[in-house]
């Protein structure tokens, strides 16, 4: 006899349905997931998987880990990275090498699908967790992501 | 203080027309009442969605978004009423009122304490069906009116539900009459006075009848998971898709009136209505006993909020089949079952 158990089954589903919702109801006043935003700005910290903008980290030294391949250029589908670079002669071994003279980065075509940071193979590249982007001029979301005068961690082609 | 507005009223007014004059006075009480009633529920029911899923809620416009649906009333007075051509203009008017008036109705006879209530009938809870089920035909009215092939479609699923659920409605509460003896609501109260609530008296067909009183009052109201009439995926916003402004208002207001009632209704055959819980506050004469009343309705309407914030909604064949497959066979046998608890006296 199904009928009798289909009772039973259907009972006791929607009862531990219900304590699961219950409990959330219970606790909500503890934990509201609600960010009250323009009230907490100062304090508001954003979490970690969102996605802000591309930025290229750079150390103490002024020094980030692009080499310059361009894989994050032909990954990304809509062309918000161009890559400007140059061959110079590289101070240790006396031989051509590729660097980066400006690593554009346009934030006005971005669509975050992160694309770019997951074909960088550095890891020159990372999301950055800042939002309020917006901008009076869509030129300002035109960005040079490596800073003046930086260059190549040394060893990060090895 | 009744007393004094009633022998004030008759002592500078001709009979007839002090009579009028108290009816009308009654009726703005009932109006002004339910209005302002309506619009916390749907205060209540989004303040209860919103810890249901961790979010904080109306919080903004009055202390703790108290008068976020008034400001929301408020806007939908002073929207435009919208209309598409074709549409049956005297039915289309008219479906509104329908919804409100058979909502509003079945307000009379509720007993909200030993003195306040409107009308005290001997087929009280035949009335109260009566009337609850009348509101259906409004919306039928509606989605039939606006010319609108997802309004029509939302129209006759609520009229399958609510002739299916209906019959649940009407057999539940039946068995829990066997019990009163009477259909009277002042009386079926009175009966729990000194036996204690009926929920209690009855045991195990009165807790069947009132799980099933719940699952059907759920659906004649149309709410999750019985809002298959306005599923949003696939019908838009089902039988009231082309109103808009204070015509749709009604609609949502008799929807919360609607649940009101559902409630009362299970407060009333199941929880002693306004009788205080083991008799605590009998002896204080100036406690408002309309306090329990609306104490134990809150429960239930938060029962019923509980429900649709945990379960999915019905498709339209498992809904005919939740009726007509397990809930009406239950409760006719449920009904045989308390016939037997009578007869051999096993009632508590």
């Amino acid at each position: 006899m199904s009928y009798f158990s289909d009772i039973y089954n259907g009972i006791k589903t929607l009862l531990t349905g219900m304590s699961v919702t219950g409990g959330y109801f219970i606790r909500a006043r503890k934990g509201a997931l609600t960010q009250q935003y323009p009230d907490n700005r100062d304090t508001l910290k954003m979490f970690d998987r969102f996605r802000g903008e591309v930025v290229m980290p750079h150390d103490e030294l002024n020094e980030h880990r692009c080499t310059g391949c361009q894989k994050c250029e032909i990954a990304c589908p809509n062309g918000t990275i161009e890559i400007i670079w140059d061959r110079g002669i590289d101070e240790d071994t006396g031989k051509k090498k590729k660097k980066i003279d400006q690593h554009i980065y346009h934030l006005s075509m971005c669509t975050m699908c992160g694309l770019c940071i997951e074909a960088c193979p550095t890891d020159a590249i990372v999301w950055a967790q800042n939002y309020e982007n917006s901008v009076y001029d869509r030129a300002a979301l035109t960005k040079v992501l490596n800073q003046p005068g930086s260059k190549v961690k040394a060893g990060i082609e090895d | 203080m009744i007393e004094t507005i009633h022998n004030w009223l008759y002592s500078i007014m001709p009979e007839g027309v002090a009579s009028i004059t108290e009816m009308v006075l009654i009726a703005t009480a009932y109006l002004a009442l339910f209005a302002l009633a309506g619009l916390y529920l749907v205060y209540f029911e989004r303040k209860v969605a919103a810890w249901f899923q961790l979010r904080l809620g109306p919080n903004r416009v009055g202390p703790f978004g108290l008068f976020q649906t008034m400001a929301d009333a408020l806007k939908l007075v002073s929207k435009e009423l919208t209309t598409n051509d074709r549409i049956d203009k005297l039915l289309y008017n008219l479906a509104p009122y329908f919804v409100i008036v058979a909502a509003l109705i079945a307000l009379a006879v509720l007993p909200f304490s030993k003195q306040f209530q409107a009308f005290d009938i001997n087929i009280g809870i035949f009335f109260l069906l009566a009337v609850s089920s009348m509101g259906v035909i409004g919306i039928l009215l509606g989605g039939w009116a606006s010319n609108n092939k997802y309004a029509l479609i939302g129209a006759i699923r609520s009229g399958i539900q609510t002739i299916s659920y209906e019959l649940s409605v009407g057999l539940s509460l039946l068995t829990m009459v066997l019990l009163t003896g009477s259909l009277q609501l002042s009386e079926i109260i009175e009966v729990q006075r000194t036996g204690g609530w009926l929920i209690l008296q009855g045991h195990i067909p009165a807790v069947i009848a009132f799980m099933i009183f719940m699952i059907a009052g759920t659906a004649e109201t149309n709410r999750a998971p019985f809002d298959l009439v306005e599923a949003e995926s696939e019908l838009g916003a089902g039988f009231h898709t082309e109103y808009s402004g204070m015509k749709f208002a009604y609609f949502f207001l008799a929807e919360f009136i609607n649940m009101f009632i559902i409630a009362s209704i299970a407060v009333v055959v199941f929880f002693g209505g306004w009788l205080s819980p083991f008799g605590i506050t009998d002896e204080i004469t100036w406690f408002p006993q309309f306090i329990w009343f609306f104490i134990k309705v809150l429960g239930i309407i938060f029962l019923m909020m509980w429900f649709r914030w945990t379960f999915p909604r019905l498709r339209v064949d498992q809904l005919l089949t939740l009726e007509w497959k397990y809930l009406l066979p239950i409760n006719l046998v449920n009904m045989v079952l308390m016939a037997i608890i009578i007869w051999l006296n096993l009632t508590l």
